[in-house]
Parts: structure tokens; sequence; C-alpha cells
């Protein structure tokens, strides 16, 4: 649950510092911390969702059956 | 076996792409000449087996000629241009591959697997050959990006779709004790299509100079091409197979979902399933494969420096000896369960990677070949370049050297120093050197022979890994959803496992390698914290109980 604020947190101060006008590299421009950033929020966001429902044990007991989904 | 190793790269790929199809020909007729049922499974598995590898194929070759295509598409100096060539980039493998999971899933649970992986296919062959004849930027100017991203974008959806409809329609022909062992043909695809992508271009390239490759029609295009043709065959052969058999029992009894997407991710008990399948296995899975297959590659060519050729020569050996694991670890799925054969793969690569990637650093040290073994040839050859510049209102001449000494070695070790000494004229003519360059980069390293083959057994070994942990993925997660949602279900997390998790490795480790720059292997630590992460999720909460039944 705190891993995924924290990778955001990272992501977005990765892209403050690395985007650079003058650079080159795929790191130094904009679009490509902007689609990461875009994917990977609901991808953490379903990181934190997985952490409180295997906190709450909902995964101690896997259905066995499709009716049970 | 000597005077093989002896064959020149070309004529080795030519005989290893019949070696590898003599196998594939064999095992299929295995199939075909054994029971009808098994006549039956061969047909499934060759029909989607083919098509997947083909659209794999399409994908790859666009990553691979990257270069020329950005020369003839995305001109530098052009922002607009440059802009479109990093949304190609980025937007297909990111974005688009996970949307086109959700479109042709959720049509695949609505209208029957057959039709949607049918128009997948379709999809991607038909964009693959029509960015072959797209003019280049020269001729159409900037509607020759736009097209080449459009088309690139079609791909990224249909790769998204093409997977969970393969896995799904084969899964769904296979009895429950041979589900792992079928559904692991389908697994082969992926690095089969690197294998038959790298082959094809390797091939055209060999057969033509530099120029006439890279020329505007020139030989780069022949593998976009030669795609339609690959289509054409598969199409052929898809509209000949039945609807999976369950899927249409399902239909005919009227349960087939309404709105796969709201049953997939609206309900929690599926919902938590597809998390559990992201964080517990695909996530890892996605780093190990990417790391191995790519990650390996460019590593080799941008950190280690080995020549271009001999660096695709161990890749495609790598790749070939490894490949027949993949059918080998989807057997024994069917035997001990999918759960410890995928995570052992992620541990494996959590521990062996940096050793593996340190051994091809420290294996590759000039000043180490240099002291063990004679020089039998040097080629010196110098670039002068003078540059005039104003300094302090004084006009200064430089003059910048370009050396490169083309270095042979007793023990077959080749490779290139370049060095750069700049040197200041003054105003009495004489010039006096004002910068030597004193690290020297060293390029197109060749290996000796038992190094090349050490290095091709670390790829090997590397691409087992792949091996393990992807080998039983698609009875896993076919095996985790019901039939009436399973295209959809399964497309997801999978596509976000490989085409994020696993296609940000690039980007990570370049990032990581900004901010660390004295550690050459700190891009590993992505990769590595993403398997550790999933193998202790995937211990903890995944079943290894294989579900017998399928059906439901």
């Amino acid at each position: 649950m705190i891993l995924a604020p924290v990778v955001i947190y990272f992501l977005v101060m990765g892209a403050v510092h690395n985007i650079n006008s003058a650079g080159t590299k795929d790191i130094n421009k904009p679009i490509p911390w902007l689609i990461i950033i875009a994917i990977f929020t609901p991808i953490a966001i379903g990181l934190m969702i997985f952490g409180f429902y295997s906190l709450k044990g909902e995964y101690d007991q896997l259905p066995e059956r499709s009716d049970e989904l | 076996m000597i005077k093989f190793l002896n064959l020149s790269v070309c004529a080795q790929i030519n005989i290893f792409i019949v070696i590898i199809t003599k196998q594939t020909v064999f095992q299929i007729t295995k199939f075909f000449m054994a029971s009808t049922d098994v006549k039956g499974i061969g047909k499934v598995i060759f029909s989607s087996s083919l098509g997947t590898l083909i659209e794999w194929y399409d994908f790859y070759i666009f990553g691979m000629l990257a270069k020329t295509i950005s020369v003839q598409f995305f001109p530098e100096g052009n922002d607009t241009a440059a802009l479109l060539s990093t949304l190609a980039i980025f937007a297909a493998g990111f974005l688009v591959r996970p949307f086109g999971a959700l479109v042709f899933g959720r049509l695949g649970d609505m209208i029957g697997r057959k039709s949607t992986f049918l128009l997948t296919l379709v999809l991607m062959g038909g964009s693959t050959f029509l960015i072959g004849l797209i003019p280049g930027y020269k001729s159409i100017g900037i509607a020759a990006p736009l097209l080449v991203l459009l088309l690139r974008l079609i791909q990224g959806l249909a790769l998204g779709g093409e997977y969970g409809g393969a896995a799904t329609y084969v899964a769904e022909h296979s009895p429950s004790n041979r589900r792992g062992y079928y559904t692991s043909w389908i697994q082969t695809t992926a690095t089969l299509g690197l294998f038959v992508a790298l082959g094809v271009i390797m091939a055209v390239k060999s057969n033509m100079s530099d120029a006439a490759f890279t020329a505007e029609w020139g030989g780069w295009r022949y593998p976009f091409w030669i795609s339609i043709l690959l289509v054409g065959v598969s199409v052929y052969i898809r509209l000949r197979m039945n609807e999976s058999p369950i899927y249409t029992k399902l239909k005919k009894a009227g349960k087939t979902s309404v709105n796969p997407l709201k049953e997939s991710f609206g309900h929690k008990a599926n919902f938590k399933m597809v998390l559990l399948a992201l964080f517990g296995a695909v996530m890892g899975q996605g780093v190990i494969w990417y790391t191995g297959q790519f990650y390996a590659q460019s590593f080799l060519e941008n950190t280690v420096k080995i020549e271009f050729m001999q660096n695709r020569e161990i890749l495609l050996w790598g790749i070939g000896l490894a490949t027949p694991f993949f059918l080998v670890f989807g057997a024994l799925s069917d035997k001990i369960g999918r759960k410890w054969i995928m995570l052992t793969g992620m541990l494996l690569g959590v521990i062996f990677y940096r050793p593996i990637f340190g051994s091809f650093i420290k294996d590759t040290n000039v000043k180490e070949w240099m002291k063990n073994a004679e020089v039998v040839s040097k080629e010196i050859n110098k670039k002068m370049v003078i540059k005039v510049d104003t300094i302090h209102a004084v006009v200064t001449r430089f003059t910048i050297t370009n050396t490169s000494i083309k270095w042979v070695l007793k023990d077959g070790f080749k490779f290139v120093e370049n060095t750069k000494d700049t040197a200041v004229q003054g105003s009495d003519g004489v010039e006096t050197l004002i910068k030597k360059d004193s690290k020297p980069t060293y390029t197109d390293k060749i290996l000796s022979t038992p190094l090349k083959w050490k290095f091709i057994f670390l790829v090997f070994t590397m691409i087992l890994f792949v091996t393990m942990a992807y080998a039983p993925i698609a009875a896993f997660l076919v095996e985790l959803f019901p039939t009436k949602i399973r295209y959809t279900s399964m497309s997801l997390p999978y596509h976000i496992g490989n085409g994020v998790f696993g296609g940000l490795v690039p980007f990570i480790a370049t990032l990581l390698s900004a901010s660390f720059v004295n550690d050459p292997l700190v891009g590993l630590w992505y990769p590595i914290a993403v398997a550790a992460l999933c193998c202790i999720i995937g211990a903890l909460y995944l079943s290894n109980k294989i579900d017998k039944n399928i059906m439901d």
C-alpha cells in the first residue's frame, strides 16, 4: 500500500529532474514521462488496492470455482 | 562442428533457420500423425501459434529497424517529427497495447475468440505491410511520420488483442492434463517471432550494401513486405478453424457476458484475481522476459560494444537453444503445477542477473585482452577536422584528430580503439596539443570463439529463466478466470505486465544510469526489484493447484 505512492512520487520527481530541452535522451523528453505517469498512476492505485485486500486477508482463501467470482 | 563454427554468420543463420524449421515441421508432423484427437489439437496449436508468431514478428521488426525508420520518416532537426517518433515508440507499447487488450478482450468475450483474433491478425499484418509502402519524409513531408505513427498505433492495438485470444483458444481446446504443454506452444511465439525477425533482417542486410539497405525504397522495407505473405497464409489457416468448443457451448446456452469490462473489473471478486495475476505473476514475468531477450541485446551492443553481427549471432544461438525449454516447462507445469516454475524463473533472474551482466563487462576488458594476447595486426586511420573559433576576439584554429586503430589479437579478439585529440595552431603555424584523449573508447569488439560461446551460454541461461517464468503463464491465466470473461480478464494484466513493466526496462535503466554513472549494472536494479517483489507476492498468495475444470 505504501509502495504505490512512493513509486508515483519518484516518477514525478524523476520527470522534474530529468526533463531538459537541451537533452537528447528519452528521459529528457516530456512525452515519455507523461505517458508513463499516465499509465502508471492507475497501476499504482491497483497496487494500493491489492495491498489493502491482502492486509484484510482477502487472498488467504482463493476461489476454487468460477461461480465464486 | 568446427567447420560449422568457422562459417560466416549469414551461412550459420541460414543453417540455423533450416534446423529450427525442420524441428518445428517434425514436431508438427508428429502431432498430425498421431491420433485423431491429437491431430485436431495439433491444427489448433499450429494455426494459433503461427498467427501469434507473425504478430510478434511484425511488432519487432519496427523496433529493430528503428534507426533506419527514423532516418526515413523522422528526420533530425524537425521537432514535429521528433515528437511523432517519441509517440510511436512510447504510446504503442505503453498506452495502446493495454487498450487493445480491453477492446479486443471485450470483443472476444462477446462475439467469440476465433473472429477476434482473426481481426487482430489482419490489422497487424495490414499495418505492417502498409508501413513498408509509405514514401519517406523527403517525398511526402509530415504526412509520412503521421501515417507511420497511425499504423504503429494500430499495430500496438492489434498486439494487445492477439495473445489473449490465441492462449484462450488453445487452452479451451486442451485436455486439463496437457493444458500447460499445449499452451506453451503459444508461449514460444514471442521468442520465435524475435528469432524470425532477427533472421530475416540479417539475411536481407547481409545480401546488400548498407546504402542499398537504408535507401528510401531500400532493403529495410522487405521485412515489412514479407509480412503480408505470412499473414495471408495464417489468415487462410485460421479461417478454416472452428470456434472454441467451450465458448460455443456457452454461447448456445446464452450465457456469454453482456458487459465483459464491467464483469472483469467492476466485480470485486474477479478484480481481486486480476490484481493477483498482475502483481503476483505477470509483472515479474514481464521484466524477466524483457531483460533476458531485449535488455541483454542492447547491453551487449551499447554498453559492452560488441560488434553488430556477432551480437546478433550470440542472441540467435541463445534463443535457438533455449526455445525448446518453453515446451519442457509447459509440460512440467502439468505435472507439478504452474506457480513454482514461474517463481523459480523469476528468483533465478533476481540472483543471477548482476553476476551474468558483470561477467559481460569483465570478460570484454580490452586492457586484459592486450595483456594476455599477442598483437597480430594494427591498422591506424586518422581523420582531421579543422575548426575555426573566435576566442576573446582572436581567431583561433583548432585541429581535431579522430584516430581509430583496428586491433587484431592472436586468439581471435578484434576491436577498434577510438581517440579524439585537440590541437591549437599558434600564430607561427605550429600546432600545440591542448587536449590529449586519455580515455580511449573501445568499439566493435569481436570475441574469440571460446568467449563467444561463453556469452552464448550466458544469454541462453537468461532465456532459460524466461522460459521458466513465461511457459506456464497462459495456462495459469486461463485457469484463473471464468470462460465468459476470460479473454478480457487475462489480456489486460498480461499486457500491463509485459508491455508496461517489461517495456519500461530500458527507460528506467537509462534513468538509473544517468543518476548513478559509476555503476554500469545499475539499470538491473529495476527488473531485479520488480521480479523480487512479484516473487514474494506470488509465493504468499498464488495457488499451485491446477484448475482441472475451465468449462465453467
